[in-house]
């Protein structure tokens, strides 16, 4: 279990429950592209150096070194930032980890625009679009350390590819050690049933706020963590968007293809409602500290809040 | 092992049994890669029917050998050795690329048994070898692990991430093997991006590389053995070989790379192949 402090990175989570997941199971192998001390993954090295590759500056040798380790029967984490996890090997996580439905979990730290002063070419937000539309491949994007330690264990114990997606900044903690986490499982954070906010990852916290800031308004609103965005909680989705007025999605992550884009897509189907999401508008980032940056492109809860009222002003 | 003139003969007359084979489910399925399937018959035959430790009954022994077909295109030369090998019955190669049928156009390992790797996408297949070399190494099992790579798929980058990797953790207990007929789909390899003298270039990763005539199965069987007895480095057998092989029409023609045969170049092959 994790030590509880008041924050802490999904980034950092993801390392410690790495080692606890290696003392359990002697088939966990861990892979990273030459990023341990920034994915964590250090910690798995430090303590199981035989079951630790690193590959170098070579993301692509890595994914299929990972599907080779997984085809010999090892369950293998392949750790590097989202933007060269996705982007430079998404040929090779498809091909060869996806078609072949492998034992391989991608770990992809650094997600979103919050990786800051680094700029554009290193803020990953097309990576939940791009991993979305592999058949086979699951997608977790836990919202605390809490949720990414239960992620990890769970997705070691599901047979398959799947992407977990990781943030730089620490975040604060919102479960405690009661917390369950279950794949395809949405978690309700607050009920309410004037609107809905679904949000995950690092949005959730800001999702929780702008809830706050409705409630001074007398709104209340659904605020649901979406860790699960492969395969996703249809019922928690439809739910929302016939109880309340509207859902505002919010994710750290392009509005295309993601969080809002996997919503939207179930309440076309199912449940008509507005969905409003909030995400990077389909530009490229920029360097900036994180802070700024989440301020810039409108990922905060004033916006989510805005989004929220304006649905329900609408309704009414 | 023993190489005696009669191994030869007979791993000599499964390679052409698998050339008809391969003539045959072309012309059936009417698309395909003739020249690269002819040309690393008698690799493949080698590998499946005298030097690879494996078993059809239980394809998933822990202890066996493994072949990946990193060059997915040529599958038909592998469902041939597989189905003489006793994987599935020699009448699925009737129905190679059919719907619902599972000999995919590139190698499925999740619809063909003995298919140990989906490919298809050219330049994996070097990467996921040293996987499962890795794996073995973990699991202190004695398995080897051959990966068939064309020589144009050299030119795809991750091949040399991958022969870095492999060298840097010495996998001796791996085996690449290029079929280098000299050809890839817009003509002869030197002129669409020069590969140079292939072994020195592996030699230079860290490699130890046998170059030998592809189709000479004495050569073949002693490359293969020799790559055994190498220890503390990966080993490369670079194949000198002719695209479109024992079939004097397709040999050396660049329009065999992605053709299938009609029924009447079909006939005419199988009259070669007697």
């Amino acid at each position: 279990m994790l030590k509880v402090k008041e924050k802490v990175a999904t980034r950092d989570a993801y390392g410690s429950a790495l080692v606890l997941l290696g003392e359990r199971n002697p088939n966990i192998v861990v892979l990273d592209a030459d990023l341990a001390k920034s994915t964590k993954t250090i910690k798995f090295k430090n303590k199981f150096p035989d079951r630790f590759f690193d590959m170098g500056i070579a993301e692509a040798d890595m994914m299929g070194t990972a599907a080779g380790l997984a085809a010999a029967g090892k369950i293998a984490f392949a750790s590097t930032f989202a933007i060269f996890a996705t982007g430079r090997a998404w040929e090779q996580i498809r091909n060869s980890i996806c078609y072949t439905n492998l034992n391989v979990k991608i770990a992809a730290s650094h997600a979103g625009i919050a990786v800051g002063p680094d700029g554009s070419s290193h803020q990953s937000i097309e990576d939940i679009a791009i991993m979305r539309v592999i058949p086979n491949m699951k997608i977790v994007v836990p919202a605390d350390g809490t949720e990414t330690e239960q992620a990890v264990a769970a997705l070691a114990e599901t047979p398959g590819p799947a992407y977990l997606r990781l943030g730089r900044s620490a975040v604060p903690f919102i479960y405690d050690s009661s917390y369950r986490f279950t794949l395809g499982k949405a978690s309700v954070l607050r009920e309410g049933s004037d609107v809905a906010i679904v949000a995950a990852g690092t949005m959730v916290q800001p999702a929780l706020k702008a809830a706050d800031i409705l409630s001074e308004e007398r709104i209340e609103a659904r605020v649901i963590n979406m860790s699960s965005i492969k395969p996703i909680d249809r019922e928690a989705i439809v739910a929302a968007a016939q109880e309340t007025a509207g859902i505002v999605t919010a994710e750290e992550h392009s509005i295309i293809g993601g969080l809002g884009g996997a919503v939207a897509e179930v309440v076309g189907e199912t449940a008509p409602a507005p969905v409003v999401r909030i995400g990077v508008r389909d530009v490229f980032g920029q360097s900036g500290e994180a802070g700024e940056l989440m301020e810039f492109y409108g990922l905060t809860a004033g916006k989510i809040a805005e989004a929220a009222s304006r649905i329900v002003s609408q309704k009414r | 092992m023993r190489i005696d003139q009669e191994l030869i003969k007979n791993l000599e007359a499964q390679a052409k049994i698998v050339r008809r084979d391969i003539i045959q489910m072309l012309t059936k399925a009417a698309s395909g890669h003739p020249g690269g399937s002819l040309s690393c018959a008698d690799l493949i035959a080698a590998l499946y029917f005298h030097v690879m430790r494996h078993d059809a009954k239980r394809p998933d022994w822990s202890d066996r050998d493994r072949f990946l077909l990193s060059k997915g295109h040529c599958a038909p030369a592998w469902y041939s050795v597989l189905a003489r090998s006793g994987y599935f019955p020699a009448t699925w190669l009737d129905a190679l690329r059919k719907l619902n049928h599972p000999l995919q156009g590139h190698p499925d390992m999740l619809k063909t048994t003995g298919v140990e790797m989906s490919s298809g996408s050219l330049g994996q297949g070097l990467s996921i070898a040293n996987g499962m070399a890795l794996a073995a190494r973990l699991d202190r099992k004695s398995y080897r692990i051959y990966v068939l790579m064309g020589d144009g798929e050299i030119q795809e980058g991750q091949v040399w991430e991958a022969a870095m990797t492999a060298s840097h953790h010495k996998l001796d207990n791996l085996c690449a093997i290029i079929d280098n007929n000299g050809l890839q789909i817009d003509g002869h390899t030197e002129e669409i991006k020069s590969l140079g003298s292939i072994s020195e270039k592996w030699i230079s990763f860290g490699w130890n590389a046998i170059d030998i005539d592809g189709h000479d199965m004495r050569q073949i069987l002693q490359a293969l053995k020799m790559a055994e007895e190498t220890k503390g480095k990966p080993s490369i057998i670079v194949a000198k070989t002719t695209k479109g092989k024992g079939v004097s029409f397709m040999e050396n023609q660049v329009d065999f790379h992605g053709v299938a045969p009609t029924a009447e170049e079909c006939v005419r092959a199988l009259a070669e192949l007697e």
